[in-house]
């Protein structure tokens, strides 16, 4: 039985429908409610430079931080079948770090690339010292990450001696809202040059293969010649680096460091979105643009939810209702029984295939 | 029921999907007998076992047991102890953190209200009772293997116990403990207590056991008294002398190994699950390592290609000396490895089975060099092709194809890597004849071309088939090396048993 092209690619790509029903549903749910929802504007901001504006754009720039995140979440996830919690410290320690090197000399544009580069280079250090707690030491990721996830805004507080000391600049503008002349948001293309390194790195190197034949069985990627421990860390110090880019974004927003509450709660909703794309919370097999697409659709959850006016004490109440939905809507049992739907009113299995397993 | 006999089970069938487990077995169990249950893995041992306490369901067969007057069914262990049926498994079950006491009546006080003191009482009393050496107040961690195994032995005999079974007891115990261990055993056969013993062990089948039920093939061999069965004539009735319709194999006179050289030379090469040992292979030979299961046939493979970790020895491929100290170094020295257990070590059980087949080459390839979508999809289809394996497409995930097929994918995956040296540890177990047959014509065509194969198999016939030279393990060392006149079933089985009978 040879599948044919397109029901191959809905078979290789099923795990994608729960986001992407999550976030139709809400484009449906908010086009009734408010036809003008989604329309994009352009308007002129505070320089005078015109730039695009809307609900769409909205969802779009301040899902930038969570998108990121979910990307480096989803590689631990899938490497060492774990979750790194302390992504939100890590992301206050490099956002710290980016400041404190700004803070020490005029800012031009070689002074932040310093200053980035500086963040990133802490950034990975840190999740060098998750992954090894995870590779090394065999700890279980949520347990090794509670360690910078209790002390990571700490360590952020000492690096400004406690102070949280304000940045102003062009270039951080540029950075955190807009580069002038350039319409949209510099955070969305932020994350459309993080979707596209990523995917070279997946198109030009193994990674990928080796990440899921480490989460699925250690044992046997060992016997392979590839190093588990390795690649579990390594996906711990890509996801330090994703940390990194977001709390230069997150900085640049502001145009200050607040090691409190800089992306503060920001490592639940990464692992939110890792889980609503489909992907395994256990290791093993995953879909990048699942989490992206989950980080999308909890981005565009809080805007409706602030957009229809709900108090925002409240609006995390009704985004657990929303997400219980989604986490049922995607689990094993709902998905047999779609399964077996599917297959009495098309008479085709989707996950069937060649012989059962002999025991 | 006669007097004596405490348990039969009659024409036992179990079924799994595609492999018959069980065939029509027979087993009957006397009023205090040591009963040993012998054959190799997947002899359907422990199917029987798991049959007898419930964890598996029998498809056909009656069990009865003394004192019922009707076959007895069996849903839960906890319903086989309720029958009187007890079992202590190799792996201890009790927890190490409670005291011996509380391991002995945990789960079975007889009142919701728990006596302490009363209950440490009577631990003490069965203790001394069946000479154990541990208090009750002790915690049970801190008990040497042996006395904790002991001390699950007196858990499962103190409720009304008219059959223990003893699984694989012995495996993680030195001499001493397991003299310790017999001695209970003898105290309680003389109780009246049936015991079923299953071990790899010949030597303690020999210094306990009154009679041995052989299986084979989920097939029952027959039953014997001790005194009629000399070790020799066990070992064969274990591996047995199957003639499939394999008569067309012929193996390939090998080249002389100083015509070209030795391809893989190991000197004093030990690993932390193997004692040192000697081994060489030549271009175009097919050698085995045989033995029972336990005797460190698969350690020393292991050992070759770095699986455990190696703790010495010099190692020269292609007569240049070389480090092999981990997989991926006996991968760049041409040398393959098919694991034994196929599902554990082999599969990456949710991944395509192209991206199965491509692991080993792209691996040795290096993370920064991935094979191109188009060459991956080339590769698989052509293995897929040359091998026959049955897929419903290169995508497919590989858990859901059948195990000879999974087998076949792991050995493509190998053979894209193009070895000089391939190690095939049972790459024949547990998949159909068909294929069996497959592989080993398979074997021998590679060796034609130059390929050196260290082949396993539980099978003595099938290695005897393919190799030239085996090499014949007992109790972690090596016991003989037997080549050209010399291999044949009775040699092997000599070797094997070593000096008894």
């Amino acid at each position: 039985m040879k599948r044919s092209g397109a029901s191959r690619f809905f078979y290789n790509n099923s795990q994608l429908l729960i986001p992407l029903i999550a976030i139709l549903l809400l484009t449906v749910f908010n086009l009734i409610r408010d036809p003008g929802f989604f329309s994009v504007g352009i308007a002129a901001n505070n320089n005078g430079d015109p730039v695009l504006q809307g609900n769409l754009i909205s969802i779009l720039n301040g899902a930038s931080e969570l998108v990121i995140l979910s990307m480096g979440m989803t590689l631990v996830t899938a490497a060492a079948g774990g979750q790194d919690i302390s992504v939100g410290a890590l992301a206050a320690i490099g956002g710290s770090v980016f400041v404190k090197v700004l803070k020490g000399g005029s800012i031009n544009g070689l002074l932040v690339l310093a200053a980035f580069l500086a963040c990133c280079a802490a950034a990975m250090v840190f999740g060098a010292l998750n992954g090894s707690l995870v590779s090394f030491f065999g700890i279980q990721p949520m347990i090794a990450t509670l360690i910078l996830f209790t002390c990571g805004r700490s360590i952020a507080y000492w690096i400004n001696g406690g102070a949280t000391p304000t940045v102003a600049s062009p270039i951080l503008n540029a950075i955190g809202s807009f580069i002038p002349g350039i319409p949209v948001p510099t955070p969305i293309l932020i994350v459309i040059a993080a979707g596209i390194l990523f995917a070279l790195l997946f198109r030009f190197t193994a990674l990928g293969l080796y990440i899921q034949t480490v989460g699925i069985n250690q044992g046997a990627a060992r016997l392979n010649g590839i190093s588990a421990k390795g690649i579990k860390l390594l996906s711990f110090i890509l996801l330090g680096a994703c940390c990194a880019v977001a709390g230069v974004i997150g900085v640049s927003r502001l145009g200050l460091i607040n090691h409190e509450t800089l992306l503060i709660n920001i490592e639940m909703d990464a692992i939110l979105a890792v889980a609503i794309g489909g992907n395994n919370l256990g290791g093993g097999r995953f879909k990048m643009i699942g989490s992206v697409l989950g980080a999308y659709a909890i981005q565009a959850l809080t805007i409706t939810l602030y957009a229809m006016k709900v108090p925002s004490t409240d609006v995390k109440a009704y985004k657990a209702v929303v997400i219980i939905i989604l986490v049922i809507m995607g689990s094993p049992v709902v998905k047999d029984a779609a399964g077996r739907l599917w297959k009495r009113l098309f008479g085709t299995r989707r996950t069937g295939t060649a012989g059962k397993e002999a025991a | 029921m006669q007097e004596d006999i405490v348990l039969t089970m009659r024409g036992i069938c179990k079924y799994f999907p595609g492999v018959t487990a069980l065939n029509r077995v027979d087993f009957t169990l006397r009023r205090g007998e040591i009963h040993a249950l012998m054959g190799e893995n997947g002899a359907g041992k422990s199917t029987l076992i798991k049959v007898l306490t419930g964890v598996y369901p029998m498809d056909a067969g009656e069990i009865r047991v003394d004192g019922i007057e009707n076959p007895i069914v069996i849903h839960s262990p906890q319903e086989a102890a309720g029958f009187g049926i007890s079992t202590v498994y190799q792996e201890i079950t009790l927890c190490p953190n409670l005291t011996v006491a509380e391991n002995m009546f945990i789960g079975r006080s007889p009142k919701k209200s728990v006596n302490w003191k009363s209950m440490e009482k009577r631990a003490g009393e069965i203790l001394e009772n069946l000479g154990i050496p541990a208090r009750p107040k002790q915690q049970l961690g801190r008990c040497s293997i042996a006395v904790q195994q002991m001390v699950a032995i007196a858990r499962a005999v103190d409720t009304d116990c008219k059959v223990l079974i003893l699984d694989e007891p012995t495996s993680s115990l030195d001499d001493r403990e397991v003299e310790m261990l017999f001695g209970l055993m003898r105290e309680l056969k003389a109780r009246g207590v049936g015991i079923i013993f299953v071990t790899h062990f010949l030597e303690q089948v020999y210094a306990v056991s009154d009679r041995i039920t052989v299986l084979r093939n989920g097939e029952l061999v027959g039953e014997y008294e001790v005194e009629k069965l000399p070790q020799v004539a066990l070992v064969e009735k274990m591996i047995g002398k199957d003639l499939e319709d394999l008569s067309s194999i012929q193996k390939s006179e090998v080249q002389a190994a100083s015509e070209t050289g030795d391809l893989y030379e190991a000197k004093g090469l030990s690993s932390s699950e193997a004692e040192a040992f000697d081994f060489h292979i030549a271009k175009g030979e097919v050698n085995g390592f045989t033995g029972l299961l336990g005797s460190g046939r698969s350690e020393s493979v292991r050992a070759i290609f770095g699986a455990d970790p190696v703790t010495g020895g010099a190692i020269r491929v292609n007569g240049k000396a070389v480090k092999i100290t981990k997989p991926l170094d006996a991968m760049k020295n041409g040398i393959g490895y098919l694991p034994e257990d196929r599902k554990r070590d082999g599969i990456i059980a949710d991944l395509s089975v192209r991206d199965n087949i491509i692991l080993a080459l792209q691996v040795i390839k290096g993370m920064r060099h991935p094979l191109s979508r188009a060459q991956a999809e080339a590769f698989a289809d052509e293995y897929i092709k040359a091998l026959s394996i049955k897929t419903a497409s290169p995508d497919t995930p590989i858990r859901s194809l059948s195990g000879g097929n999974q087998q076949k994918v792991i050995l493509a995956r190998w053979l894209l890597t193009h070895p000089q040296y391939l190690i095939l540890d049972e790459p024949t177990r547990g998949i159909d004849v068909g294929t069996k047959t497959e592989i080993q014509k398979l074997v021998l065509k590679l060796s034609e071309e130059g390929m050196g194969i260290t082949f396993i198999s539980s099978e003595i016939e099938e290695m005897l088939r393919t190799c030239s030279r085996l090499i014949v393990m007992r109790d972690r060392h090596i016991a003989g090396e037997l080549t050209g006149e010399e291999l044949s079933q009775e040699q092997v089985m000599r070797t094997i048993a070593g000096g008894g009978e």
